[in-house]
């Protein structure tokens, strides 16, 4: 019997694995997928939010703010890239001007502090690209950019060297009530557990409805984007919104922590992934009204995620009504990345009024450090090849990563699986050819790691299948 | 810091032929770097004959052309390294690399050729729209897996473009038992050598939709269906034209980019026409001693003409370590008219004019029975005729040096159509 079993290991049940591995407990994380952080948290735009976007006293705001704070040290701590590059809100006429102060205002009742309202020449000052016809600006210093996936992925990784257990193609398809907890059916088998936590994004409605709650619906919103090649990553050096509507955030301009440039969302009723000509569109429009100059032919890869949006309006982080002893993590939309560590921290604390025992463990493990050879000097890339010669042979050419770095990756407490596995952890193949030449490497330094033939390994899941068979024999 | 007369940075054909005639024209301390782990860069994968037919008088496979190169670099004291990547070239021509038994190393060079080949370019660049499943390879990364790794990636194939990697390709597939559907091409013209689109697709009965694109991408997984629909005149789909074909792999040959993040780094100067550096006659880029060639500087169609090019390249830096720089006190530029896309070389030192030189391009449209003129402003210098031109072919032209000697500050090479 475990204390606690987490549904879901995006970025909220990473951040939940991570808080509960500090105490003496028995954690068990259930994903559905064949990895970490491969929902909503691998696809969205990796903003720390400064906090001046949610409405003041809900969760929120309150999470937002206090998530933020915490991700620096966290990012810190688990060597995961983060950079404060500060963003603005951009205002084209009198309305949004307005909703300039509005939004000051709320950032200044949610406790942020630095925000400052700039002119049109002030805005163009500090960002050069923006357009003529910015009339002015909302700066907010403290706003970050982050990597989503590894975000997540070190969270997880330092819960599970932790004591957390992670159970990966575990799809929850029945939870029953037993006697002082749970019995959740899986494809990957049967776990029992006194709480739960469920932080299953997108499906965190139909999660619910297993364990006999009804309480709330997540309608999936859709957001398409556009990654363009490092070439056009300065072309901001802050991440650039539009004043928001009724849909959201609108759309932003941002360089990101690997120095590409991201552009998007669009924010459309839906929960496919797939991109659409009318949506990619919409998003180069209005990105240009922002940032005239962006050259769009260098793009690289669009991509759409998806946002998990509630009927609520806020976060759902509260003991199920209708399930005793069953925690929702759910309706995790923005800013759901920044508030995740608070949000964490904000459920734990609610277990434990309801009779969780937090003893903290005397020997937790608080970091995590990766070899990343693009940003080592000479002399540390010497004494890495002379430890083992296969931090010298690089695979994948465009963001010059080693074969070294991905038999690190295959050692660390979740290996991956796919070739996406392999380029979420060490950025193999995000780069301008977009695996084109080291996917065929990388698939077989997995297959021989693995112990499995090249053709057992996927792209993602596992139906993503790459290659059907040997050639002549595939046919027989 | 070992000191060498020449590195080449890339050991496919480029840097095989650059770095022979170095050695021929009388460079002794030559090293080549490659960041695979054999010689022959992507001939290796091309195991299609129709290799060699200018340059060896005879058809020849991709790697039977690679072994011809890789023998004869072999029968000098030309240096090889594998498994190195270079890192950096400097102005200086201080070359970084990292390789496997060496580490990090630094050289120094008295000239440089850049010869790292191109790229393919992706789903991204054209972004097509659809469902992120598995399936989408380029052109490149099947034949890879095909002819190198000797796995098979797919049944039933709709190719998007009609270069000829995806040309080939679609030959490739069907012989290995793959059914090919489709070879969808967004312009009304083929991107590819005409042999390919005969004896690739119309000997094995595979339709060239010309004029269409995919506009969707549908699979959960794996790659389950793409719709395919006409483009009209500025190459937007024309609604109620979309066909849907059942497949599981979708090939991409839609262009080549020159690989040039070294070039850039170095501060050579660009030809956005070309995504290669700008160069002189003699194949040097704007930074003395460093010089560029093959599929890095331009995208071919033949290996032949790669070789020729990086032929000019090794020569010219080996007159370069051995006699010293060219100084110059004029240059003609060399600038694409009408129905050129761009010409290589872009420039022509006067000092060298007397030599002639060779200019390369493409026009950016079919054109039947035609002229290409060369003129240095309104003067006409020279015409030569065409019976047929097409984006997917390279042109050469011969200046000689006395018609160049008439020239003054630019020489432009245009094509038209002219009356049968």
């Amino acid at each position: 019997m475990q204390d606690v079993i987490i549904i879901g290991c995006g970025v909220t049940g990473a951040a939940c694995a991570l808080q509960l591995s500090r105490y003496r407990l028995r954690v068990t994380v259930l994903e559905a997928g064949n990895d970490v952080a491969a929902g909503t948290t691998k696809a969205n735009s990796a903003i720390i939010h400064a906090g001046y976007d949610p409405e003041p006293g809900t969760l929120m705001a309150r999470l937002n703010m206090e998530g933020s704070r915490m991700a620096e040290g966290i990012c810190a701590a688990l060597d995961v890239p983060y950079r404060k590059n500060g963003s603005m809100v951009l205002a084209f006429c009198q309305e949004d001007r307005k909703c300039l102060r509005k939004l000051l205002d709320r950032g200044e009742k949610n406790g942020v502090t630095d925000l400052r309202l700039l002119s049109g020449e002030e805005a163009r000052r500090l960002e050069p690209e923006l357009s003529e016809k910015v009339e002015g600006a909302l700066l907010a210093p403290s706003a970050a950019i982050v990597n989503p996936w590894e975000y997540a992925l070190a969270m997880a990784e330092t819960a599970v060297k932790n004591g957390v257990t992670l159970h990966r193609l575990c799809r929850v398809t029945a939870i029953a009530r037993e006697d002082g907890g749970f019995i959740v059916s899986t494809t990957g088998g049967v776990f029992r557990g006194k709480y739960i936590i469920n932080a299953a994004g997108v499906q965190a409605g139909e999660i619910h409805r297993l364990a006999g709650g009804r309480d709330f619906t997540i309608h999936p919103v859709k957001g398409e984007y556009y990654l363009l090649d490092k070439c056009e990553g300065t072309r901001v050096s802050r991440t650039i919104f539009q004043c928001p509507g009724p849909a959201g955030k609108g759309v932003l301009v941002s360089p990101t922590v690997h120095g590409n440039l991201i552009v998007g969302p669009t924010a459309e009723p839906s929960g496919s992934t797939s991109s659409t000509a009318e949506g990619l569109q919409t998003v180069r429009e209005l990105a240009l009204r922002s940032v005239p100059g962006i050259r769009f032919r260098e793009n690289i890869r669009n991509f759409a995620g998806i946002r998990a949006n509630s009927d609520r309006g806020d976060f759902i982080l509260e003991e199920s009504p209708a399930v005793p002893g069953f925690f929702n993590a759910a309706g995790i939309c923005s800013p759901g990345l920044s508030a995740a560590p608070a949000i964490a921290r904000y459920l734990t604390e609610q277990m434990a009024e309801r009779g969780l025992p937090l003893k903290e463990k005397e020997n937790f493990t608080a970091t995590r450090r990766r070899i990343r050879f693009q940003e080592l000097d000479d002399d540390e890339r010497n004494r890495l090849i002379r430890q083992d010669s296969r931090y010298g042979r690089v695979v994948c050419r465009c963001e010059t990563v080693t074969e070294g770095e991905i038999l690190d990756c295959l050692r660390q407490s979740i290996p991956p699986v796919s070739i996406n596995g392999v380029k979420r952890r060490v950025g193999a193949g995000m780069g301008r050819c977009q695996g084109g030449f080291c996917g065929p490497r990388v698939q077989e330094i997995l297959a021989r790691e693995l112990g499995v033939s090249p053709e057992d390994i996927p792209l993602e899941e596992p139906g993503s299948y790459i290659l059907i068979g040997e050639t002549k024999e595939a046919w027989t | 810091m070992t000191e060498y007369e020449l590195i080449v940075a890339g050991g496919g054909p480029a840097g095989l032929a650059a770095a022979l005639s170095a050695w021929e024209n009388g460079l002794r301390r030559i090293l080549i770097l490659e960041r695979d782990n054999a010689l022959g860069g992507i001939l290796n994968q091309c195991v299609h004959n129709g290799f060699g037919l200018h340059r060896f008088k005879e058809e020849l496979t991709g790697p039977e052309y690679a072994g011809r190169y890789i023998g004869m670099v072999a029968n000098t004291e030309i240096q090889v390294k594998t498994d190195a990547m270079v890192l950096s070239v400097a102005p200086d021509k201080t070359v970084r690399y990292v390789c496997p038994d060496e580490g990090c190393q630094t050289v120094r060079a008295r000239a440089v050729v850049l010869a790292m080949g191109c790229r393919e370019r992706t789903r991204g660049a054209i972004s097509v729209p659809g469902a992120r499943c598995s399936g989408i390879f380029t052109a490149g990364a099947a034949q890879r897996f095909i002819n190198i790794e000797g796995q098979m990636v797919g049944r039933r194939v709709v190719v998007l473009g009609s270069g000829d990697i995806g040309l080939i390709m679609a030959r490739r597939m069907t012989l290995e038992g793959a059914e090919v559907l489709a070879c969808v091409e967004l312009m009304p013209y083929s991107g590819g050598l005409n042999r390919n689109i005969v004896q690739c697709l119309q000997d094995y009965n595979i339709p060239l939709y010309l004029s269409h694109t995919v506009t969707d991408i549908i699979g959960t997984d794996r790659l389950e269906q793409v719709v395919v629909a006409q483009v009209d005149g500025h190459r937007c789909p024309i609604p109620g034209t979309e066909r849907v074909f059942d497949c599981d792999t979708l090939l991409l040959s839609v262009g080549l980019l020159p690989e040039n993040e070294l070039t850039r780094a170095l501060g050579a100067e660009m030809d956005p026409r070309t995504s290669g550096a700008v160069v002189y006659e003699n194949m040097e880029t704007s930074v003395s001693g460093v010089f560029a060639c093959g599929n890095v500087l331009q995208v071919h169609d033949l290996v032949d003409f790669v070789s020729g090019e990086s032929s000019r390249a090794g020569k010219a830096a080996a007159e370069y370590v051995l006699r010293g720089e060219i100084s110059s006190c004029r240059t003609l530029t060399v600038e694409a008219g009408e129905a050129v896309t761009y010409t290589v070389p872009q420039r022509i030192r006067a000092e060298r004019a007397e030599q002639g030189a060779e200019i390369f391009f493409r026009v950016n449209r079919v054109l039947g029975k035609s002229a290409i003129t060369v003129r240095s402003g309104d003067r006409p210098l020279a015409q030569f005729r065409r019976d047929h031109m097409a984006p997917g072919e390279m042109e050469r032209i011969l200046l000689p040096g006395k018609l160049l000697a008439r020239a003054e500050g630019s020489i432009t090479v245009s094509a038209g159509e002219v009356e049968a």
